[in-house]
């Protein structure tokens, strides 16, 4: 069985992981699309933490019989994992729309020294 | 009369820029010559400029193949029918340009590369590591994309205008030329390789320390594998 404690320790934990989430989305630090993981890590661990029975059993599925609380820890480490791994294609993303974006400035930067030139051969002309 | 535009990309190129862009004008001087400055902490852009080239000044560095794309974008705004790429360190001999020009003329390529292992007649002998590695990717390359090639680290090159628009569209950020090899290949471009001779380095360093070559090695690979599992659309004007 799960002890009491770990339970309620977990439950605190997934409810302030979650108020802090809102929290940063509310003041405008945290956009939607990058908190949806995290609130949905929060959820799934509160829910592991306060329904006991819950836990127990799906320790039991992965014959984790002597301390089903480490269930709470590999579904953490999991859900972490996704978070990293979703931040990792935003970075490669960012990454390629950086360039992009360089690769644009460099040529647009060049044409427009181009035309300041010939701006200034027709008023000499 | 076609246009042609030598794509030059440069980072820290302030010994060799000035010559390259003078022998290419020398070579031919209807072709316009577009330095892409990869961010130099030197005067590479104002000696090219000097020399009579039209430099592109990328706001920070983003690696050789992002700056060869850069004079691919500007080729494809500009309308050229053929790009060429040659160093900014001078290895690469415009005198050579010819050769790679012939296939473009006649129709038999869309994408040329200048080759130091088409035949034996190439000076070049890598250190066995630097070989091995070569003849590997070539092997791998060739494999995954049908057709055989014999250099595919050379960055000697000359497209027309359907190589432009893939190239344009398309381009590894960095340690770029194998990739875009297959890349060519698996697109549907007709590429011909023929023998050059590439020129000791005159100044600066290669880009590829024995320290980063582990990574150059793991991240080639990978591209390759992933290339090969891509698809890759059909682009008009491309054959096969």
């Amino acid at each position: 069985m799960t002890p009491l404690r770990v339970s309620v320790a977990g439950a605190i934990a997934s409810v302030l992981l979650i108020l802090v989430v809102l929290e940063l989305i509310r003041g405008r630090r945290l956009k939607e699309r990058y908190a949806l993981l995290w609130l949905a890590t929060g959820a799934v661990l509160l829910v592991l933490s306060a329904w006991r029975d819950a836990l127990n059993t799906i320790a039991g599925w992965f014959g984790v019989t002597s301390y089903p609380p480490a269930v709470l820890f590999a579904v953490a480490t999991l859900f972490i994992l996704l978070v990293l791994l979703h931040y990792s294609t935003v970075l490669s993303r960012l990454t390629d729309e950086n360039v992009e974006l360089a690769q644009r400035v460099a040529l647009l930067e060049e044409r427009v020294s181009g035309l300041g030139a010939s701006e200034r051969l027709k008023r000499v002309d | 009369m076609k246009r042609v535009v030598a794509v030059v990309p440069a980072w820290n190129e302030a010994g060799a820029i000035g010559r390259v862009v003078e022998e290419i004008h020398a070579f031919d001087s209807a072709f316009d010559v577009v330095v892409v400055d990869d961010a130099s902490t030197d005067e590479t852009a104002d000696l090219a400029e000097r020399a009579g080239a039209t430099v592109v000044r990328l706001p920070f560095n983003v690696g050789i193949g992002g700056a060869v794309q850069t004079g691919f974008k500007y080729a494809l705004a500009h309308d050229y029918d053929v790009a060429v790429r040659l160093d900014g360190d001078g290895q690469h001999d415009p005198g050579e340009l010819q050769k790679l020009f012939h296939p473009l003329e006649r129709g038999e390529a869309h994408l040329v590369i200048g080759s130091r292992f088409v035949d034996q007649s190439g000076s070049y002998r890598p250190p066995f590591a630097r070989r091995m590695g070569i003849r590997i990717f070539a092997r791998l390359v060739s494999l995954l994309g049908g057709q055989r090639v014999t250099d595919t680290t050379s960055g000697f090159l000359a497209i027309d205008r359907t190589g432009i628009e893939l190239f344009a569209a398309e381009y590894p950020h960095d340690y770029p030329e194998v990739e875009a090899t297959l890349v060519a290949l698996r697109s549907g471009l007709k590429l011909v390789q023929v023998q050059v001779d590439m020129r000791e380095r005159e100044t600066g360093s290669s880009s590829i320390t024995f320290v980063r070559s582990l990574y150059y090695i793991v991240k080639v690979m990978l591209a390759l594998l992933v290339a090969s599992l891509r698809r890759y659309p059909r682009l008009e004007g491309a054959e096969r």
